[in-house]
């Protein structure tokens, strides 16, 4: 039998809130983070909304609890926050033994910074602290020496499946006992970089993004931060402490199709799914809710919904997209959705998809439409699909009150 | 454990096409190794779709394909990339522009600067659906796919793991990255690195690929045995108890390496861990490095793979890369060691093919 990875705690901030109280308290009352622009320098900021953290780089100091600092990128600080708090909320106490691991993600990196600072860069030595923290591990070794974690970093960067990957390569190297703990997730800060990016590739909407919607018309992008603390059996058996719930499938595959297009029939995101199911050894009937990618682009939500119906058959589950909510936090996008799942298992409901309402053409599922209360929900699935066909797929499972240390139950 | 079946290297020494093993050394004068490409990329990418690549996406995919087609292996179970940067040229090209905030108009050049896209243009141009997946972590990015790769095969999820690390290095990066103090500030002979005794390294760029597999093969060059990446180690005595377990884990002892390959980069605030760490450790064992013949660079550490596996198969140290007079006429158990600022030190241990010896004189 294979040993089995429980989440023991979560962080997060995004647009909808600084914590994981507020998070839950926007999805409940169905408030979305998408606004016009506030914090980024950029001209496009009347004309494409995004849903920004809202706070300043000086008021994210002072949510980090450490005074302005030159060398710290939103991006770090926004990863500080939702670190420590899936640390504080996993109760992470010094076990004398256990070997605990960050795998972070992220795809510009501290680039919010550096893209300010770079006619300096090139021109004089006034903003050298930036140069050597552009790079995408600049934000992982951070948040590791505020965590004081040191017994294995890594960094994992395939565009918007990013965390959904470091999700899942912590929990293969506990699987394997390679480590006793992981802190999972990713940090993203919105940047003229790849605001810009998305801008020339013409997929963002000018509107509140309508995934699933027969009049989609683009992502909206978002940024934040979100962490799972997993930990392997043994170690919740130490702690005697609690589980948050259990991960028990995980899948990764490639498009191999284009750049930054899904293929029309998904089969990456097909296969992905498929393999998670395998790991969790889970059939396609036990999975009560699918929180999809659905950013909300014409080629995603073929794609995805195709997908999705390939696999599920006539008996698709509850699908909704919640990037309405939060916007597209691109790399940290699969820990952010990660948890916004792990909360449907916890509170007994699935979160409406908001700005839907007229059915695809080419697909026979509608979206989630309102908030779904007293679900019976045991086994959630999360999908994460990135540029570069990148895509992962995730399975969270309730834990009985008898498993382990019991399931939490302040929620 | 993994079986090195297939090795695909560009770098600044001729690698790549050749079945040579440094015959003829590069020696430069320069600020900093650059790649000696493929005089054509025709017979890894198709004309039509290499034209809108930048160089490192080429020298990804080139060196991916030589590494596949030397293992004789069509269909990878996983494709995993380590780069400390991805693809610098194209991020220039967009900086270039953002700091006037002008909204660009052609994407090609975000598209190719995300990072994963050496993994994913490998995956398109072989058609694979198998696991992709590119590590960032400066001096851990190649040994973290590696790490990957040998997971895949304990798990048993993967039988045929391509696993490689590259980076480029451009003349404005070079320059923007000289301001923190990280290269020597004006061109340096290459071959005279061990008498610099000044700050700044020699930078340099490569791109390498290995297939790592369940089985050997009659390509096998080495078994790559395991690899440990250590953070901020409080003390040396740390990366000694990390080695320690290495080699044990692997059922060796320290005194069973035969040849040990330091990072030393000729910059005189960083080659005094690795003096202090052969001196300690490898007092009598012959102690090579290679850092004089790529340049510094996130995942150099593929350079230095390339040459453990070969010393292994072809039993031969090349005498530029040796520090010492010892001999070293059996290489059996060859350790990579190799630091970033004394922050991200990483050990890798590769060991000779035993098996594959009897097996081609029988």
């Amino acid at each position: 039998m294979p040993r089995r990875i429980f989440v023991t705690g979560m962080g997060i901030i995004t647009g909808i809130g600084k914590n994981l109280a507020e998070t839950k308290d926007s999805l409940f009352h169905q408030r979305s983070g998408i606004g016009k622009i506030r914090f980024l320098d950029t001209d496009l900021r009347d004309e494409i909304p995004v849903s920004e953290v809202k706070f300043s780089l000086e008021e994210l100091f002072h949510l980090v609890g450490i005074s302005y600092q030159e060398g710290y990128s939103r991006n770090v600080l926004m990863g500080i926050i939702a670190a420590k708090d899936a640390y504080k909320d996993a109760g992470i106490n010094d076990l004398p033994g256990l070997r605990t691991g960050l795998i972070s993600a992220t795809t510009v990196g501290g680039m919010d910074q550096c893209e300010m600072y770079y006619q300096d860069f090139l021109d004089n030595d006034s903003r050298n602290i930036y140069i050597d923290s552009y790079d995408c591990a600049d934000s992982t070794e951070k948040i590791a020496d505020v965590l004081g974690i040191s017994d294995y970093l890594t960094t994992i960067s395939t565009a918007c499946s990013s965390s959904a990957n470091s999700i899942q390569f912590g929990a293969r190297l506990i699987r394997n006992g390679d480590l006793d703990r992981v802190i999972a997730g990713g940090t993203e800060s919105l940047t003229k970089f790849h605001l810009n990016g998305f801008n020339a590739l013409k997929i963002l909407d000018k509107e509140p993004s309508k995934p699933f919607d027969e009049r989609r018309n683009g992502i909206n992008l978002g940024e934040g931060a979100a962490y799972l603390v997993l930990e392997s059996e043994e170690a919740v058996r130490q702690s005697g402490k609690p589980v948050i719930c259990e991960l028990t499938g995980w899948g990764n595959a490639c498009e191999a199709f284009h750049q930054t297009a899904s293929s029309p029939e998904g089969t990456g995101a097909y296969l992905a799914m498929k393999k998670a199911l395998e790991i969790s050894g889970l059939g396609t009937g036990d999975i009560g809710y699918i929180n999809a990618h659905g950013t909300g682009t014409d080629n995603n939500d073929i794609s995805e919904g195709r997908a999705i119906e390939k696999l599920f058959g006539t008996s698709v589950p509850p699908v909704s997209s919640t990037k309405p909510y939060t916007g597209h936090t691109t790399s940290a996008a699969g820990a952010t959705e990660a948890i916004i799942s792990i909360l449907c298992l916890l509170e007994h409901v699935i979160w409406p998809n908001l700005n839907f309402s007229e059915p695809m053409k080419e697909l026979n599922f509608t979206p989630v439409k309102e908030l779904m209360k007293n679900v019976d929900l045991r086994h959630v699935m999360t999908n994460s699909f990135g540029f570069g066909g990148n895509d992962t797929s995730l399975i969270f499972s309730t834990v009985l009150e008898s498993e382990v240390g019991g399931r939490r139950s302040e929620n | 454990m993994a079986f090195i079946n297939g090795i695909g290297l560009i770098s600044p020494q001729k690698t790549a096409e050749t079945t040579d093993f440094l015959q003829e050394v590069m020696e430069y004068d320069a600020d900093y190794l650059k790649c000696i490409e493929p005089a054509s990329y025709k017979p890894y990418i198709d004309p039509i779709q290499s034209r809108r690549m930048s160089r490192l996406i080429k020298m990804g995919i080139a060196s991916a394909k030589m590494c596949l087609n030397e293992a004789g292996c069509t269909m990878p179970d996983a494709i995993i990339t380590g780069t400390g940067l991805g693809s610098v040229e194209d991020t220039e090209k967009i900086l270039g522009t953002i700091h006037l905030d002008q909204p660009f108009l052609n994407p090609t050049p975000f598209m190719q600067s995300t990072y994963n896209t050496i993994s994913s243009q490998i995956a398109i141009q072989l058609k694979c659906h198998n696991y992709n997946s590119t590590y960032v972590h400066r001096t851990f990015s190649f040994e973290s796919s590696i790490q990957d790769a040998l997971l895949q095969i304990a798990e048993g999820t993967g039988r045929n793991i391509l696993a490689g690390g590259i980076d480029e290095m451009t003349l404005n990066h070079l320059n923007i990255t000289r301001r923190p103090g990280h290269w020597k500030m004006s061109p340096v002979k290459n071959l005279e690195m061990l008498t610099w005794d000044s700050p700044g390294a020699l930078a340099g760029e490569g791109a390498s690929y290995f297939l790592l597999s369940a089985e050997r093969s009659e390509t096998t060059y080495a078994q790559l045995l395991s690899v440990k990446t250590i953070y901020k180690p409080a003390n040396p005595g740390i990366i000694e108890r990390h080695l320690q377990d290495l080699v044990t884990a692997s059922g060796l002892d320290i005194k069973d390496i035969s040849l040990v390959i330091l990072g030393i980069n000729g910059d005189n605030r960083n080659d005094g861990f690795y003096r202090d760490f052969s001196s300690s450790l490898f007092p009598d064992t012959p102690v090579a490095f290679y850092k004089q013949l790529c340049g510094e660079y996130h995942t150099s550490t593929g350079f230095a793979l390339w040459l453990a596996a070969n010393i292994l198969k072809r039993q031969s140290v090349p005498s530029v890369i040796r520090l010492d007079q010892i001999p070293c006429d059996l290489p059996h158990n060859v350790l990579i060691y190799n630091q970033y600022y004394n922050v991200n030190h990483s050990l890798m241990l590769v060991t000779r093919d035993a098996k594959r010896d009897i097996r081609h004189k029988s």
